[in-house]
């Protein structure tokens, strides 16, 4: 029992080293822009460049525009699957797979070279660049959007509710709005997170369109730089984290919800 | 004129036929019930009515209205699921509120008729109450609360009880009953608890396969099954091989001892009959003018209220309850006993 618990704790232990490690070292590292003290000029420095702040609030711009697509293009072709096309559910879930299997690169090279000659020109300005951007984003995120929606719609009885909302006079958008969207709010939350922490950390695709999102910035400044790349790293770090625990935050609340219902 | 028609009803999925040649007229008011094992079509014509499933072939009118293929949001038509289908998201109010709202009510037409369908069902102060704050019974009375509210034309419940458990089933039950007498509504009931449908029904339609085998009066149904399905499936039935003796005189033979019914067989005599008699009209012990067959008791079970009892009468076992007194003598397993029934209990079919 004992020499069990002790094992147990020397691999938890060690894996925690094996994670933790980099991080203290990288975090210990972007303290160190001051030669002998510790300080958050690194910080200071990346939070005062105005670069920093144009290419985030740009890639958050983007990422909102993906969310909001995503989520009109997804939640109506997932719940109509469950409702009345349950065959060809691995047909769409092979489908929503493909960004796993086809690489980001051949994605934006298709793109690039379908869209920049004519009858589609899109890559001429940045209006329609943006276009092309936000549609990449959206194949990216495919995978973690639709599973997370999937998964919520499961948790519901989808087609009960629906009949229930019909045999009460409701037609389809107000049935979508109304009663489907609010109870899948929580998976269509952590979707929409998903979606954001990746096109915050999206590197290729804006690259490639030469857009001025995050991910190149962090890039270029790790080719300048010594000490802000590390911080950077370090914010961007907290910024998912923040995420990841809102999620659990608003799934923690769900949870309790679901449980009194069981009390029937 | 009927309120509700269904004419020459099909359906099949694929080569499945679900519901063969279904034909129901139901008046304005009626209660009539659905009653079947799984899989006899019922809620499939349920779901008819409601529009959720369109007819192969047949039409349903409302009202004198065609409504075969109306979409469902179109027919004004409450429905009850089994499983609740209360919206999650929203309180009681919202729910019951939620066909006004679709209907572009007034806010304060909706708040009175919340209130009035709140008092209704007896829940007055839970307006305020999520779903989940409400116990399966509380939950199915705001289900059928939020399917009146609308002033629906035909009030459909697919087996709302079997979610819930047996004391709340009985309590929902009568509820049921009085509300639907209270505000006269046209109601189509689906079940598989013959119980249910016998206590609650101004009618009941019982099916099979797919196909209609008897309509009538609960009455009607226990005492008067027309067919071996709608016998063995409504109420426990025993039955017993007989041969015709004296077809006139109805008089038949059950292993050499003759039994007499009160009517004349209309097969011919020596063909094979079946017997089929309630556990209720059968009782231990001899009675004069009665029929008497002699067998061994094989089980004795107190049920309560009633004493039920086997006994084996050699070629088969026959089912009798007895009603619960404190001076009744239980009989003993093993013992030779006799049974009665008088020639009225006796209910003749020919041999399948």
């Amino acid at each position: 029992m004992k020499r069990g618990s002790f094992w147990a704790w020397f691999w938890i232990g060690l894996g925690a080293l094996y994670f933790l490690l980099p991080l203290v070292g990288t975090f210990i590292f972007s303290l160190r822009a001051k030669r002998g003290t510790l300080s958050f000029l690194a910080y200071e420095n990346v939070f005062n460049d105005p670069k920093f702040w144009e290419t985030f609030g740009f890639s958050a711009l983007m990422a909102g525009l993906t969310i909001i697509i995503s989520l009109l293009l997804i939640v109506p072709t997932a719940y109509w699957v469950q409702l009345r096309l349950p065959r060809l559910r691995p047909i769409v879930e092979l489908v929503t797979l493909m960004p796993f299997v086809i690489p980001t690169i051949v994605l934006v090279f298709g793109l690039i070279r379908l869209y920049s000659r004519p009858p589609f020109a899109l890559t001429n300005n940045a209006m329609t660049t943006n276009i092309l951007l936000v549609a990449g984003y959206v194949v990216l995120s495919l995978p973690y959007m639709y599973r997370a929606v999937d998964t919520g719609l499961r948790a519901i009885d989808v087609r009960t509710l629906t009949e229930a909302a019909q045999s009460l006079g409701a037609g389809w958008p107000t049935i979508l709005f109304q009663v489907i969207f609010p109870n899948v709010r929580v998976a269509l939350l952590s979707g929409a997170f998903l979606t954001f922490a990746i096109v915050i950390g999206e590197f290729v695709l804006a690259s490639f369109l030469a857009r001025p999102a995050f991910a190149p910035y962090m890039a270029l400044l790790g080719q300048n730089k010594a000490y802000e790349p590390a911080a950077l790293s370090i914010i961007s770090l907290a910024l998912t984290w923040a995420l990841i625990g809102l999620i659990q935050y608003i799934g923690r609340g769900q949870q309790g919800r679901s449980q009194l219902a069981g009390t029937h | 004129m009927a309120f509700l028609e269904l004419t020459n009803i099909y359906k099949s999925f694929g080569n499945f036929t679900a519901v063969d040649n279904f034909n129901l007229q139901v008046q304005k008011g009626e209660f009539v019930s659905f009653l079947g094992p799984s899989g006899c079509g019922k809620t499939t014509t349920l779901r008819m009515v409601a529009g959720f499933e369109k007819p192969t072939s047949g039409m349903i009118k409302i009202d004198d209205a065609d409504m075969t293929y109306t979409p469902p949001n179109q027919r004004n038509v409450g429905m009850v699921f089994q499983s609740y289908a209360l919206f999650p998201n929203m309180t009681v109010a919202g729910n019951i509120g939620f066909g006004l709202k679709i209907a572009k009510k007034s806010a304060t037409e909706i708040k009175k008729r919340v209130e009035e369908m709140l008092a209704l069902i007896h829940l007055p102060a839970f307006g305020d109450r999520y779903p989940y704050q409400l116990s399966g019974g509380q939950q199915q009375r705001v289900a059928l609360a939020r399917a009146l509210a609308i002033q629906p034309q035909v009030l459909l419940l697919d087996e709302p009880l079997s979610a819930l458990d047996a004391k709340i089933r009985l309590e929902l039950r009568s509820e049921i009953r009085r509300i639907q007498q209270e505000l006269g509504i046209t109601t189509i009931y689906v079940t598989h608890d013959q119980e249910e449908a016998l206590s609650l029904s101004d009618r009941i339609v019982v099916m099979s396969a797919g196909k209609m085998e008897q309509v009538g009066p609960p009455f009607e149904i226990y005492n008067f099954p027309r067919t071996p399905f709608v016998a063995s499936f409504v109420g426990t039935l025993n039955q017993l091989q007989c041969k015709v003796v004296d077809a006139p005189k109805g008089i038949l033979a059950h292993n050499g001892q003759h039994l007499t019914t009160t009517s004349p067989v209309e097969v011919p005599n020596g063909a094979a009959v079946r017997v089929m008699l309630r556990p209720e009209e059968l009782h231990l012990g001899h009675y004069e003018g009665e029929n008497q067959l002699t067998g061994q008791v094989e089980t004795v079970t107190f049920l309560g209220s009633i004493v039920r009892m086997k006994v084996d009468l050699g070629d088969t076992t026959v089912t009798l309850d007895a009603l619960n007194e404190r001076k009744l003598n239980l009989p003993q397993v093993g013992q030779s006993q006799t049974v009665s029934f008088p020639p009225h209990a006796c209910w003749v079919m020919p041999e399948a």
